[in-house]
């Protein structure tokens, strides 16, 4: 039986030292109506031979797709080393770090960790990771809250060209808290407009929340928004993609608070959407007040240096209801795989890496733009991921560039109304100039057949 | 047995309560508090401006793992905190009386400094 | 001992060169010079054979399951089956993008629709989501759709969840992040709740209550029948809390037991890594009142084609960025499809077995059992407030020991009810000699404990460090590795 050592007869002397006649004498505290007879009705069991078929089966009948899909998941070049290492057992199989004596290697890898996301983010100090981006941001807003002691106003202002699935999680998380997201629309450039927010709105927020660069692609004026926000008493929370911060200057160099990101890019499969990694990373003064693991550095008792699991005070084992968060977990082993990249990539090879992404994908806007109907959205400038207006719909476009095996990017149509027939298409350093090549043509053909 | 100086007021929170010449309340933690908590790792004080009422949690001390919040022992509003206990929280530990105060609050209403225990009472509270 | 940090084996100038785009690229004319770095990020300078061979070292520095047994109480720290890494980790399934369309993925939808299928014969619910990312998110949703539940039913007064004072801690935190009040319940001498505490605690504002079963105490909870009754009758619903279902697997349904959601902590039960603390997966399954109010997204199929489902208008809403720990869920499909029917039951029963055996085995030996006269679950808390009161080692000195001994510490001080406890689940997987040889490491700890009480209170002695100083951790957060960043400019904060 699988994953069962025991051998009959010692499941018999066990049952005998016990007193036991069977198994079922151990469930003699349970109400007989509750005990089920018969195991509830799931497929009978596979040897590993078994399901490896059908898993390859299934995993062959998913379509490869060339993928210029961005909008918080990226395909880059995930170094061989990186898995190799993290599906270690010490790193797959090992527990939270709780008995710092057995975990020294985690610890250490943690504390490596927050120093490289405080270094790649130029903030002072990040914690062990969060469930993703999406989380990330939704706690960055909580703590801000609580970080913003001067202003009981418990609302955010955040950019609408912040990831939509980034709000809608923060949405579904701050609703039972009764705190408030109103959203500062696009202007014309495809940024946030905040001063419209504080026109319209009125002022009165613990933080504005911003994206560089944001989902649509494009670079806030993270100076403005420091100076407005220093003015309106507000904190300035940034979200982040860590390949850009490569070549990008960091947001900790524009004065922000918080910085919170997704992490996938750092060495994370696509993996259909997850598990992914959520970094958060703040100024010294509000690490009280962060959710989630921190790894710390000190002594132990022969005075050689030991790393632990610190101010634990703030977390649900001990604060129960009055806890920072309910996160229990972080992403430990994705912790593993982006501190690997970062390791591997260094300073100099995440700026190689984030500038082949903007060539690229400056290649592949261009290259479509060339093709009547398609333009750009905004004229301002983007990291790595675009809006190209179509002049028809974007559904039927894509499920056509599906069938050709190109994934065109995401179809954001109905999430940004204002933009029409929005497209928003990115290319990593993984793209090749034959693959925007191939994208191009099929797109014009697709036009011209319709 | 942990020293409870008589010139002091109690809370059964463990807290105790100095009334200065100018009314102003100066609150602290007690000798048995300290004992009790362990080695302390943070304070967590209000702001001088907050106001509270009688019984509001006011201020938070944290230990390696534990969180124990602080009382108010009456309405009003606070008007000083011990800064020095953000880089030396061990302060109450040291000399809970003294240099371990965590802050002073104006009262709103004076007569709530008489319903607080006198150090009999509170050394009556350890014994139960 | 000393270790360096991957900062101090670092080079300027030294890189990893075949990870990174060969060609050097000049800063791009098209973005604003004020929005590039003036300098490079802070980060390590190293050699692949650098990063491969720091990184295997401090590996070796841990205990994991692959290596060592962990009596981890709460924890279900069973064997995680190589065969669900290696096909979760097929290029087909992890090459795909959140956005690829529906079509492009009939494989992995069927999968994961194969899974929810499964949890829902497994607890007995109507429905499940694979969205939450861990247990706490799990909870959160279960919490929350008691909310939207009662919302929609006009019944706005019930704002409190029922808490017993014996529950892990994220089920009170959850509450409280749903905007409910906590209102803890007393546990009984017997481990079981009282019900006359249930009663007073119950009226029109109670929204629910959250329970595991068996309770962290390691019982199973005698009334459950009568509870569920009450809740229901005072018009709350039920939370399963599903960290200890590896008891009842396959023999109880909490669906049976009376609950109106369950949520179940795959990197438990269903054995996917831990990870070093992640990532989870927190599945969530209701009964059909609930289903309106089901975060998005999971699969649903029709006319043989699996999508999607995204809209859905009284959902609680989004959990994550897209539709959960995917990869996790994988590994948890390939466990339950290697166990398969016959397999469940069989879970349950060495886990049960394992645990009582194990406690009888040490009261036999002279520990205390915090619940004698009641059957062990697939855990069991054991007391060293006599040994404490007699030698002055606690429960945490012992846990160190055991470290020493080769065993990973059971959980300690948890539940809060009972002093100096440690809290031990074997589960399954462990052999009866694992059993026989974590009992004589016990004794000898213990006999250690009476001799020499003074070796065990400075214990570990043979791990790679002695104990950490974790009150001057706590005092002087050191959180970055100061010189690694100060090269920086424009620094916001002393650090």
């Amino acid at each position: 039986m699988p994953f069962v050592p025991h051998t009959s007869s010692q499941v018999q002397d066990m049952l005998r030292r016990l007193g036991a006649r069977s198994v079922a004498d151990l469930y003699d505290e349970i109400p007989e109506s509750l005990l089920r007879k018969e195991p509830p009705g799931i497929p009978s069991g596979l040897d590993e031979a078994g399901i490896g078929r059908i898993a390859r089966q299934r995993a062959a009948s998913n379509t490869p797709l060339l993928c210029f899909a961005g909008g918080g998941a990226y395909e880059h070049h995930i170094p061989a080393a990186i898995w190799d290492i993290a599906s270690r057992g010490e790193f797959y199989s090992n527990y939270t770090p709780y008995q710092p004596e057995a975990a020294q290697g985690s610890l250490q890898l943690t504390y490596e960790y927050q120093t490289m996301i405080a270094g790649l983010t130029g903030m002072d100090v990040a914690n062990a990771s969060l469930y993703d981006g999406a989380t990330a941001f939704a706690e960055a807003c909580l703590m801000a809250v609580r970080c913003n002691k001067k202003s009981d106003a418990r609302r955010i202002a955040v950019a609408r060209s912040l990831h939509p699935a980034w709000r809608a999680v923060a949405r579904t998380l701050l609703n039972g808290q009764g705190i408030e997201l109103v959203e500062a629309p696009l202007d014309d450039s495809g940024r946030a407009d905040f001063n419209h927010v504080y026109e319209n709105v009125g002022g009165g927020f613990d933080a504005i929340a911003v994206a560089a660069p944001n989902y649509l692609g494009g670079m806030p004026d993270l100076e403005a928004w420091r100076a407005l926000a220093d003015r309106e008493g507000a904190l300035l929370v940034v979200g982040i993609n860590p390949v850009s911060l490569g070549l990008l200057r960091p947001p900790g160099e524009f004065g922000a608070d918080i910085v919170c990101g997704e992490g996938q890019p750092l060495g994370i499969p696509m993996s259909g959407g997850g598990p992914y990694l959520g970094l958060l990373a703040c100024k010294s003064r509000y690490i009280r007040q962060m959710p989630g693991r921190l790894a710390g550095r000190t002594v132990d008792a022969a005075g050689d240096t030991a790393y632990v699991l610190t101010l634990q005070a703030r977390e649900q084992h001990i604060r129960r209801s009055r806890a920072t968060s309910n996160i229990c977990t972080n992403q430990g082993l994705m912790v593993v795989a982006a501190t690997l990249y970062m390791a591997l990539l260094g300073g100099e090879g995440m700026r190689r890496v984030a500038s082949a992404c903007h060539a690229r994908t400056a290649q592949l806007v261009e290259a479509l733009t060339a093709i009547g109907g398609v333009r750009r959205a905004f004229d301002a400038p983007f990291f790595h991921e675009d809006v190209l207006c179509l002049d028809r719909p974007v559904a039927p476009v894509l499920a056509a560039l599906a069938k050709q095996g190109i994934l065109g990017g995401i179809d954001i149509s109905s999430e940004y109304p204002e933009l029409g027939n929005a497209l928003l298409v990115c290319a990593t350093e993984m793209r090749t100039e034959d693959d925007v090549l191939r994208y191009a043509r099929a797109l014009r053909e697709i036009y011209r057949l319709t | 047995m942990s020293e409870i100086p008589t010139d002091l007021k109690y809370t059964s929170e463990h807290e105790w309560v100095r009334r200065e010449d100018s009314g102003t309340l100066v609150v602290g933690l007690t000798d048995y508090a300290q004992e009790q908590l362990g080695d302390l790792v943070y304070v967590d004080t209000p702001e001088v401006g907050a106001s509270f009422a009688a019984g509001d949690v006011c201020a938070v001390v944290e230990s390696v793992k534990a969180a124990s919040d602080v009382y108010s022992p009456a309405g009003g509003e606070v008007v000083a905190v011990n800064e020095s206990l953000q880089d030396s929280p061990e302060k109450i530990s040291d000399d809970p009386y003294g240099g371990g105060w965590l802050f002073e609050m104006a009262p709103e209403d004076p007569a709530e400094w008489e319903e607080l225990l006198d150090p009999d009472q509170y050394e009556e509270l350890l014994d139960s | 001992m000393t270790r360096r940090l991957i900062f101090e084996v670092s080079r300027p100038g030294r890189r990893a060169r075949a990870q990174a785009p060969a060609a050097e690229s000049a800063a791009p004319a098209d973005l604003p010079a004020a929005l590039i770095r003036d300098r490079e990020a802070l980060l390590p300078a190293v050699s692949e054979l650098d990063v491969v061979r720091h990184y295997t070292r401090l590996s070796q520095l841990n205990f994991s399951i692959d290596t060592n047994s962990y009596p981890l109480g709460s924890c279900t720290m069973k064997y995680n089956p190589r065969a669900c890494h290696r096909l979760a980790s097929l290029p087909g399934f992890l090459d795909v993008h959140p956005a690829a369309p529906d079509a492009s993925v009939q494989g992995l939808l069927e999968c994961l629709h194969e899974l929810q299928e499964m949890l829902a014969a497994v607890t007995g619910m109507e429905a499940i989501t694979l969205a939450p990312m861990a247990g706490a998110q799990g909870e959160f949703a279960g919490v929350a759709m008691f909310k939207a539940y009662h919302q929609a039913r006009g019944d706005h007064g019930r704002d409190e969840i029922i808490v017993p004072d014996a529950a892990h801690g994220t089920n009170p935190a959850t509450a409280a992040m749903c905007g409910l009040k906590v209102r803890e319940i007393a546990t009984g001498k017997d481990g079981d709740i009282e019900l006359a505490a249930l009663d007073e605690a119950l009226g029109p504002r109670t929204a629910g209550i959250m329970l595991t079963n068996p309770s962290t105490l390691g019982v199973f909870e005698r009334h459950i029948l009568e509870i569920s009754r009450r809740v229901h009758a005072a018009g709350g619903l039920l939370y399963y809390d599903g960290a200890n279902l590896n008891a009842l697997l396959g023999r109880v349904l909490p669906g049976d037991m009376g609950f109106d959601a369950v949520h179940l902590n795959l990197h438990k039960t269903f054995s996917t890594p831990h990870g070093g603390g992640g990532p989870g997966a927190g599945a969530v399954g209701v009964a059909s009142s609930l289903k309106p109010f089901l975060p998005v997204p999971y699969v649903e199929q029709a006319e043989g084609t699996y999508r999607w489902r995204t809209d859905s208008p009284d959902s609680i809403g989004k959990l994550a960025a897209n539709g959960g720990n995917i990869g996790v869920l994988l590994r948890a499909w390939v466990y339950l499809r290697m166990l398969g029917r016959e397999g469940l039951q069989r879970v349950a029963d060495h886990a049960v077995l394992n645990a009582n055996y194990l406690a009888f085995r040490l009261a036999e030996e002279g520990f205390d059992l915090a619940y004698p006269e009641r059957r062990a679950g697939h855990e069991f808390v054991i007391s060293l407030k006599r040994l404490r009161d007699r030698t002055g080692v606690t429960a945490a000195d012992f846990a160190k020991a055991m470290l020493d001994e080769g065993f990973h510490a059971p959980t300690v001080y948890f539940p809060l009810l009972v002093p100096e406890c440690l809290l031990i689940e074997p589960t399954e997987t462990e052999s009866p000699e694992a059993l026989d040889a974590l009992i004589e490491a016990m004794v000898r700890i213990r006999d250690a404990a009476l001799s020499d009480p003074e070796a065990v209170r400075s214990a570990p002695h043979r791990m790679p460090i002695q104990r950490p100083d974790e009150v001057l951790a706590a005092r002087k957060p050191d959180l970055a590795h100061a010189p690694a960043l100060r090269s920086r400019a424009g620094s916001s904060d002393e650090a």
